[in-house]
């Protein structure tokens, strides 16, 4: 296998299986140093399996990879020397306080006492858990924990950082926490391979994305790429008098070229590719007097990249997981 | 009051972002941490979850003394005649069987651990594989000797005279410590093979509960029918609690004390191995 320097991750045919299930199933992936790079698919299509071969937690059956110039089996060690993991499950101790938590990363990453408790005291401010450095993590919240441990991953500074859905279950707030967060260690340097289920996630960090489903990569490019083969995102109408509700339908089918009522009976949806054509129809709605109360316009979901993709919708197939809603990030 | 109109306020370019920034800086990487600095480590979070679950000491503390005072003051008099006789006898052998009995819960820890996702990030760092076993088992040893200084100061303070005095007593302490290390490693292997906590909790008291019977701890062997009787005299817990015996009574016996050490040898050199590649390689 050639190695590209520029290349931070370079894998080739992994695969996996547990038993009978085909967890991943050849997969390839190329992701650029410096850049972060999105692994999109539902709950068991193969994303935690993926990442947990390229950190070196698990032997992959078949196929090869190169993480920052190292084989991933035969020189896993070296690997383990360059990234750190910040896995679904918060991968914090929680019968300790935060501080604990990162005073026992750092020296066990090499730190001198000294320098890990004040390594401990910067990250704490810096992720604004100060005030609760000498709680126990059991008792933070869902974005406190997060938080703490992504704070765990760069205590020694690591070349590249594997992110396993870090805002699954997160509420808004901490959900943008955690991408400010994401944006800083990318601005830094650092090379990031996340993994989400959600496309909007992909989109607002992501520089390429794979698509994965059922241990196979089905689509990879740019999310703008992703977005435009998957047709479109949706603009979402409300009007001020449902009776107009024909009309608006009318309007828009023949701006847009479709449209369709939505359970309230004074919203619809139109399908749309650009936020100019969305200006043009609404515009258009107004000269034909029909008084609109609100608009927005919407990314398709994983659940329509997948139509797209597969022509079946995303498949949920780990119960335990499948119940955490997806809370959209307010406008 | 009001609200910001659009979003949640987000913090603007405050202190907290420039702490952000300057954190996340690289900073150069040290050099890797030594075996042992990273195991001791790992002993070190041990010592931390004693002292923030304090309860945890509850089971190394209480059911030793239960048994203690159980066995002295029900069955002493019928087994010796008198309850003092008796406690001289058995004194050494509820600190092995305390002792022992704390190692089980070793390889419970580990199998629970498992479920947390702390694993994997301990696995994905560069230190020295053993390192989180060795610490945790060094760890566990602070709790077997608080266990063991429990049942000795008790002891003392129910009559019980060692004839070698207290040199003789620590140097008993230290063979059951070093024996419960060599033990521990055959708990974590269990730890790592069952499913569950509750699984290595009972697959471990169910081999280590008859072995610690089925030795001279609480009788003398020669009441017993030849069958067991045998058994019994090559138990290595019957040599660890003749070579206690010895060591708090100054007759040590020597040969005891040899297979003592070397059976905590072989358990470690067999287990301690077999656990590693288990944890390294667990899916």
């Amino acid at each position: 296998m050639t190695t590209h320097p520029s290349l931070a991750i370079e894998a080739t045919g992994l695969t996996k299986a547990f038993g009978d299930t085909q967890a991943v199933d050849g997969v390839d992936l190329a992701v650029r140093s410096g850049s972060v790079y999105g692994v999109l698919g539902p709950n068991g299509a193969g994303k935690t399996t993926t990442i947990r071969m390229l950190a070196t937690l698990l032997r992959p059956d078949a196929g090869s990879a190169r993480v920052l110039g190292h084989d991933i089996v035969t020189e896993a060690d070296a690997v383990r020397g360059l990234v750190s993991l910040t896995g679904q499950l918060a991968s914090v101790d929680e019968d300790l306080t935060g501080r604990e938590n990162l005073i026992l990363l750092g020296r066990l990453l090499g730190l001198k006492r000294a320098q890990a408790k004040a390594r401990a005291a910067e990250l704490l401010e810096a992720f604004g858990l100060a005030d609760a450095a000498g709680r126990l993590v059991k008792n933070y919240s869902g974005g406190m924990r997060r938080r703490l441990d992504i704070a765990a991953s760069i205590v020694v500074t690591p070349q590249l950082m594997f992110l396993d859905e870090p805002t699954t279950g997160l509420d808004p707030r901490s959900r943008n926490q955690v991408w400010d967060i994401i944006r800083a260690l990318v601005a830094e340097g650092t090379t990031i391979l996340l993994c989400t289920q959600y496309l909007d996630e992909a989109d607002q960090l992501a520089d390429g994305i794979a698509v994965i489903d059922r241990g196979k990569v089905i689509a990879e490019g740019t999310p703008a790429q992703l977005k435009a083969s998957v047709g479109s995102g949706a603009l979402h109408v409300r009007l001020l008098d449902p009776q107009q509700r024909p009309d608006a339908e009318r309007v828009l089918a023949r701006e847009l070229g479709a449209a369709h009522g939505e359970p309230d009976p004074a919203a619809l949806t139109a399908p749309c590719v650009s936020a100019d054509r969305a200006a043009e129809a609404i515009g258009e709605l107004s000269r034909s007097g029909v008084r609109v109360a609100g608009f927005s316009l919407g990314q398709p979901s994983l659940d329509e990249v997948f139509l797209a993709l597969t022509g079946r919708p995303a498949e949920e197939q780990d119960p335990e997981t499948a119940t955490v809603t997806h809370e959209e990030q307010p406008a | 009051m009001s609200t910001a109109p659009t979003s949640p306020a987000r913090p603007g370019p405050t202190a907290q972002e420039a702490a952000l920034r300057s954190a996340l800086s690289s900073t150069p990487r040290p050099p890797r941490a030594s075996a042992l600095s990273a195991a001791l480590t790992f002993g070190w979070r041990g010592m931390l979850k004693v002292k923030h679950v304090p309860e945890q000491l509850l089971d190394v503390t209480i059911t030793p003394v239960m048994f203690l005072l159980m066995f002295t003051y029900l069955f002493g008099g019928a087994i010796s005649g008198s309850t003092e006789d008796y406690l001289q006898y058995i004194l050494p052998g509820i600190l092995v069987m305390s002792v022992l009995f704390t190692t089980v819960y070793s390889g419970v820890a580990l199998n629970t651990d498992l479920t947390k996702g702390v694993v994997d990030r301990f696995r994905s760092l560069p230190i020295w594989r053993p390192a989180p076993l060795l610490g945790a088992l060094l760890g566990d040893s602070v709790r077997y000797l608080v266990g063991g200084t429990v049942i000795i100061v008790l002891g003392l303070a129910l009559g019980f005279r060692p004839g070698a005095g207290l040199g003789g007593v620590l140097a008993a302490l230290a063979l059951v410590l070093v024996f419960a290390f060599g033990l521990s490693w055959v708990f974590t292997t269990l730890g790592l093979v069952l499913r569950s906590p509750s699984a290595a909790m009972n697959a471990g008291f169910m081999g280590i509960f008859p072995l610690t019977f089925l030795s001279n701890v609480f009788v003398d062997p020669r009441t017993l029918p030849g069958a067991l009787e045998a058994f019994v005299d090559v138990n290595p817990i019957s040599h660890l609690a003749t070579a206690s015996r010895g060591l708090m009574e100054g007759t040590a016996a020597s040969g005891s004390i040899i297979v003592a050490l070397a059976t905590a040898a072989a358990l470690t050199a067999i287990f301690a191995p077999i656990t590693t590649r288990l944890y390294r390689n667990k899916g």
